[in-house]
This record gives structure tokens, C-alpha cells and sequence, in this order.
């Protein structure tokens, strides 16, 4: 049987938790993977190697960077689940500050604590074999991945943005009813277009879709009267350290009417 | 091996809590030296990256920093932008926002009961070996479970980091339509939940008691959930804008920990949040039917066994479920889905019930709307101290056990406060040290 590891870096616990809340496919999934790490839900820990391991988290200490290591030697197929995994996480936003200062802000006896500069990626250290986006991670593309792998298919998990799900879905434009600032021209697939379905703009939380339109999307943001600080705000959440995303932040003017995407302005923020 | 006077014992990962930690305990002879819940968790800087953002953006960066209890953060993090500005919520959209904690109450008590706890009582290493016995009781739980997650969509979107929520209420309200639904699931869910405390009153449950004091908010005419004012089982009772007076969070070095924070009262000790906290404060306002359930599971005025959390959770898990069903039933859309919150330069304090006990937040704000400063307070850190002492006290009493008894019992005394380390940060691997 086909043996699963789940593992845990920096992160919040929600993707991992995604498997748990498959409460109609858990048992099912169980009885078709040997569960053999996955401490959140078990104290019986098999040793590896594994067949796949799901990874949460992102690595901001010495440790984890050996131990990332590790993982990937015991792992055959090792994914990555979620924002944290694949770009950092919120935990990133450290990459754009001073962590020292950081430390001193949060706590009282900051040599305690022991961390890196940088929030990065598990790509930034081992090979990946597949990453899912989202933070959280979507459920069904999680078992879509675990399904695939079990019948050894690629994963069927669409690039395009956010935007296709909203037509898919009948979802009214929120940018053009309402002039609400969004993200989903430029922001991966994966949440079925959830934020505009509650008439709020997309907020970015699955990170960068494949080839994202900087300069479009910059004039949409800035005519619905979003300052460049807002712009950048926007951008560095939790997937701040998405290289796309930070190349988007810096794209805050968008073209004059008429004019190709390569006229646009480009500012250093 | 059991026989030894001297040892040591180490959970290097504790398993089937939220995060990662480790537990040391030290032995001589018949004498605990040194009980130690470290906390690898590594620091995520929520405080720090909270300067410069928006007023509008807490509920959204903090839900991050637990994926089991989101809604917590968010609720937390609204009362205090809330206060700071000056803004009350229409009373339609308090009661979406109970509404929706309910929710997350139904999910993470579920959680742990079934997945996280119960496999501790009946000698199973996870609910996933249980289901191979009881297939049944799990699928009950998972099904309860899930009732719980299906109000967080509806309202939110989706269960976890739901994205529905603002400052100063809801981006889309539902229609009576939209909930209606939920009743019915939830009727049945509640029934689960009766027989889910029947089942947890049936469970062994070790004869010890402890004598924390015991924190929660309270909210006179209904079980505090998402507001109230501070009160202890010593009589101490404070407005949550004074959370930080009584309050004192101290750094503790542990030799493997990253970092660890305890927190205790000012000029006092270690005291408890969580279930059996907001039980023991607040049992008065339970619904009849979670009163009654309570009671004939054996219930009394207050909860000082920490095993029996498990089933406090249970009954609390009645309550949200009886209560949610009531929500619903007298839901009435609000007039707007939210007020406009105008920042101010102010600052703001807000504090709710998560499910693993009181989550404390603090803003203060510049008059353009950007966050100046940030303090969070999570349940999990304010229980560290309690959960020590019970383990030292717990340990004393149970030397004649091999060590890979005394190990299983101490992980599941530390389950006893279904401890979330990804929200303290602040958190366990057991080791007992023996010599």
C-alpha cells in the first residue's frame, strides 16, 4: 500500500487540517494509503522511506533547512501544500523587513529566539515534485493530487487565474459592477472564485497564475482609486515572496488609455 | 526499565496536538525535578509584520496564525479595530458573527473529541486505527464535524480562513434561504452531540484535580462566546481593556525551545482558560437542553479535572449546536452587511472565546489607519504554567509505570487542553528524564 507522510514547517496548521476536513473521504482515503507520519493525527510514527510526503510550511530556521533535507531524502514524491510551502507564506513579510527588529518587537528576551532573515520556500531548498497552491490549500485539489498519484496520472489542477473561475461560476464582475479592487486577473485558480462570489474583491491567496498581465492589471487597480501603497500592501500578504507577485508590486502605474502594455510605467517601490 | 529511580522521559513530537512541541520531564529518584513543555514551533513575527497595514486587514493576516480556530482571530481581531474606531455592529450581524463562531466551535471541539482526544481514553494511537474497530463513532464524529464546517462556509465562504469577514461585519449577509438549509443538518448533528457526551461520561477517567484559577470572559443572559468581560474563579473581574494590567506574559528559555511565553495573573500565579474555564464560569447560560445533557453526564457547579475537558467539550458542542439552530431560526437579514469602520488615531483592545479558551488582541492605530503596534495574546500560552503543573503533579503520583505508560499518560494530560501550538508558537517532544 502506498505509504503517506505529512509534515510540518512554519505555517498555521490549515493545510494539513484540509485532509481531516475531507469528512466524507477521510476513512476512504485511509483505507486506500497507509498513513505512516502524520503527527496531527497520530501518535504512531512508521519510519521511511515514504511514497509521498505532503509538505506544509515554509523554512525560516537552520533546523528545518536540514530537516527539509531529510524529508525529501526519505520521500519518492514530495508535495508542497499551500502558501507557506510554495511562496513563503505571510511569514515571508520578514523578507522585506529587518528580522532583528522583528524579534525585539515580539519578544521581551529576543535571544531566545533563533530564526533566519528569510521566509522561503521548499523549492528554495529540495526538489518538488508538485505544488499546490492556497492559503489554505483547497480541499478537492488536495484530493485530487493524492487521487492521481494513487492511479499515477498527472494531477488535473488548472494554471489559469482566478478570473475563468469567475465565469465558470456566473460570478458578477466585482471590478466592473462595482469598481472593486481585485486580484484575480493575475491570481492563480484553485478557489473556485470565492471572494468575488461574496462580493469582495480577490485578495490573492493562492499566489501568482502562470503569466500574469503586470501592466493591466496595475491601471485596473490604480482606476479603482487604490493608492501605491495599497497596491504594494495588496500584493504582500501570503504569498509576498511569490516572485511574480513582488515583480507585480512594483507595477503600480498602469498604461495611459490607448497605449500598449509596454508603455506602461514602472516604478521601484 | 520501570524500575529505574533515575530517568528521563521525551516526546521529541507530540502527536495529536495543533503544531509542534516537545515535552521534558526530569525524575530522581521518587522526586519530579523538571517538567518542560518546549515549543519548536518556529516564530512567525504576527506582531511585528502587523505595523503599517491597514485597519481593515487583521482579520485576514491574523486568521493565519491558526487554521484550526481562524474565526477566533477574526472575531478577536474585529473587536478590537472596532473599539479603537469607535464602531458598534448592527445586533442582526452580532448575531451572524455568533452564528458563525458556533460553527468553529461545532469543528474544532469535534476535532478534538473525536480525531485528537478520544483515541487516548480507548488505547488507540489515532481515530483513523479507532475507525478500524468503530467505524461507526468516528463517522459520527466526522459527520458532526462537518456540520460545524458547513456554518463557516455558508457564512464564510469556506471553513478554513474563511474570507467573508470584515471590520464592522460581513461583506454579504445571507438570505434566510441560504441558512435554512443548515437546520436540518444541525437537528441532526445536535442529536450526535447528545450521544457524543452519553458516549465521553462513559470514559475512564483518572482521579485528579487541580486547583488553577480558572480565566474566562462572561456575558450575563448567554454563554460567552465572541464578547464579555473578564472574570476568574477568585472573584477577579476586569473590562478587557485592562487584559494587559492583570495579565503578564514572561519568556521563558528552554534549552531546545525556540521561545516560550508564559503567561500569568499579575501579583497572583498560573491560572486556566479554555472549556472547562468558560464552563465553571459561565454554566448558568447554557441553553436547558446542554444544562440538562451536563448534568447527566455528572456535571457539577465547576470542572477541575482536567480529563474530564473532553467532556465539557461535549456539552459545549450541544450548546453551539442548540444555539446555532436558534440563530437560525430567528434570523432576520441585517439592514447592511456591515458599517463603515473610519479609522481614528485610537487604540483598540478586543477579546472572544476561542475554542481552546480566551484570544486577546490589541491595536493601536494612527489617524490615517495604519496599525502602529499590535499585541496578541493566544489561549494556548496562558495554559502553559497550568499544563506544567499537571504534568508534575500527574507524574509524581504515576512513577511505578514503565516508561512507555508514563509517556502515553502524560501526552494525554497535555490533550487535556488540546493545546494549539501554532497559535502560541509559544509550545512540545516528551522527554522524561529519569535518575
Amino acid at each position: 500500500m502506498v505509504t503517506l507522510a505529512v509534515w510540518k514547517f512554519a505555517s498555521c496548521d490549515g493545510c494539513q487540517l484540509s485532509l481531516l476536513d475531507c469528512e466524507d473521504e477521510l476513512l476512504a482515503v485511509a483505507a486506500r494509503v497507509r498513513i505512516a507520519h502524520f503527527l496531527e493525527a497520530s501518535r504512531r510514527v512508521e519510519p521511511g522511506p515514504y511514497d509521498v510526503s505532503l509538505v506544509e510550511g515554509s523554512i525560516t530556521t537552520a533546523q528545518d533547512a536540514e530537516r527539509i533535507r531529510r524529508v525529501r531524502e526519505m520521500s519518492r514524491t514530495l508535495v508542497t501544500i499551500g502558501a507557506c510551502a510554495t511562496a513563503g507564506g505571510v511569514q515571508a513579510l520578514r523578507n522585506f523587513a529587518d528580522v532583528d527588529e522583528f524579534r525585539s518587537v515580539v519578544y521581551a528576551r529576543p535571544e531566545y529566539v533563533s530564526t533566519l532573515a528569510t521566509s522561503t520556500p521548499i523549492a528554495a531548498h529540495v526538489d518538488v515534485d508538485y505544488e499546490l497552491h492556497g492559503c489554505p490549500i483547497d480541499r478537492w485539489q488536495l484530493l485530487e493530487v493524492i487521487t492521481a498519484l494513487l492511479v499515477g496520472r498527472r494531477p488535473n489542477i488548472p494554471a489559469h487565474s482566478v478570473c475563468f473561475e469567475c465565469k465558470q461560476r456566473g460570478n458578477v464582475c466585482v471590478v466592473v459592477a462595482h469598481g472593486t479592487p481585485c486580484l484575480g486577473p493575475v491570481t492563480h485558480a484553485g478557489c473556485a472564485a470565492l471572494c468575488p462570489a461574496y462580493q469582495r474583491g480577490c485578495y490573492g491567496c493562492f499566489g501568482p497564475m502562470e503569466t500574469p498581465n503586470a501592466a493591466a492589471q496595475a491601471g485596473l487597480l490604480r482606476a479603482t482609486g487604490m493608492s501605491e501603497a495599497d497596491v504594494v500592501r495588496a500584493y504582500r500578504t501570503f504569498n509576498a515572496a511569490a516572485p511574480a507577485f513582488i515583480e507585480l508590486s512594483r507595477v503600480t502605474v498602469g498604461p495611459p488609455p490607448g497605449a500598449g502594455p509596454r508603455d506602461a510605467g514602472r516604478e521601484e517601490t | 526499565m520501570s524500575h529505574r529511580s533515575d530517568r528521563t522521559l521525551d516526546v521529541r513530537s507530540l502527536a495529536r496536538v495543533e503544531g509542534e512541541g516537545a515535552m521534558h520531564v526530569r525524575v530522581s529518584g521518587d522526586a519530579v525535578e523538571d517538567v518542560r513543555l518546549d515549543i519548536y514551533e518556529p516564530p512567525r513575527f504576527f506582531e511585528a509584520m502587523l505595523r503599517g497595514r491597514r485597519h481593515t486587514e487583521p482579520p485576514d493576516i491574523t486568521a493565519r496564525i491558526c487554521g484550526i480556530c481562524p474565526v477566533a482571530y477574526q472575531m478577536s481581531a474585529c473587536n478590537a479595530i472596532e473599539d479603537a474606531c469607535g464602531v458598534t455592529v448592527d445586533p442582526a450581524v452580532a448575531d451572524l458573527r455568533r452564528l458563525l463562531y458556533c460553527g468553529e466551535w461545532i469543528e474544532s471541539h469535534t476535532l478534538h473529541i473525536y480525531l485528537l482526544h478520544a483515541p487516548d481514553f480507548l488505547g488507540y494511537p489515532s481515530a483513523l486505527d479507532m475507525a478500524k474497530d468503530r467505524r461507526d463513532l468516528v463517522e459520527r464524529g466526522l459527520a458532526m464535524k462537518k456540520a460545524g464546517n458547513e456554518i463557516v462556509e455558508v457564512l464564510g465562504g469556506r471553513a478554513i480562513h474563511p474570507v467573508n469577514i470584515r471590520v464592522g461585519g460581513f461583506y454579504r449577509t445571507p438570505s434566510p434561504r441560504e441558512l435554512a438549509p443548515l437546520r436540518d443538518k444541525l437537528r441532526v448533528a445536535l442529536d450526535q452531540a447528545l450521544d457524543t457526551v452519553r458516549w465521553v461520561a462513559g470514559f475512564d477517567f483518572p482521579d485528579f484535580h487541580h486547583n488553577h484559577e480558572l480565566l474566562a470572559l462572561v456575558a450575563p443572559g448567554r454563554y460567552a462566546i465572541e464578547s464579555g468581560t473578564v472574570a476568574t474563579t477568585a472573584g477577579l473581574t476586569f473590562d478587557v481593556r485592562h487584559f494587559e494590567d492583570h495579565i503578564v506574559e514572561e519568556q521563558v528559555p528552554h534549552s531546545t525551545a525556540l521561545h516560550a511565553l508564559h503567561a500569568r495573573l499579575a501579583g497572583r500565579s498560573r491560572y486556566a482558560v479554555g472549556p472547562a474555564a468558560r464552563y465553571t464560569l459561565n454554566r448558568q447560560w447554557l441553553s436547558p437542553l446542554a444544562l440538562e445533557a451536563a448534568t447527566a453526564a455528572g456535571l457539577g457547579a465547576d470542572c477541575r479535572n482536567p480529563y474530564r475537558s473532553i467532556l465539557v467539550r461535549a456539552v459545549e458542542t450541544v450548546y453551539a449546536l442548540d444555539e446555532a439552530i436558534r440563530l437560525i431560526d430567528r434570523y432576520e437579514p441585517p439592514a447592511r452587511p456591515f458599517v463603515e469602520v473610519p479609522p481614528r488615531a485610537a487604540v483598540g483592545y478586543g477579546a472572544t472565546e476561542a475554542p481552546r479558551g480566551i484570544l486577546f488582541h490589541r491595536y493601536g492605530l494612527d489617524a490615517d489607519g495604519l496599525i502602529t503596534s499590535a499585541r496578541i495574546v493566544p489561549p494556548t500560552s496562558q495554559n502553559q504554567a497550568s499544563i506544567e503543573d499537571d504534568l508534575r503533579r500527574f507524574v509524581s503520583g504515576r512513577l511505578d509505570l514503565d516508561d512507555e505508560q508514563l509517556t502515553w499518560q502524560c501526552e494525554q494530560a497535555i490533550r487535556n487542553y488540546d493545546p494549539c501550538i501554532s497559535c502560541s508558537t509559544h509550545f512540545l517532544d516528551l522527554t522524561v528524564e529519569r535518575r
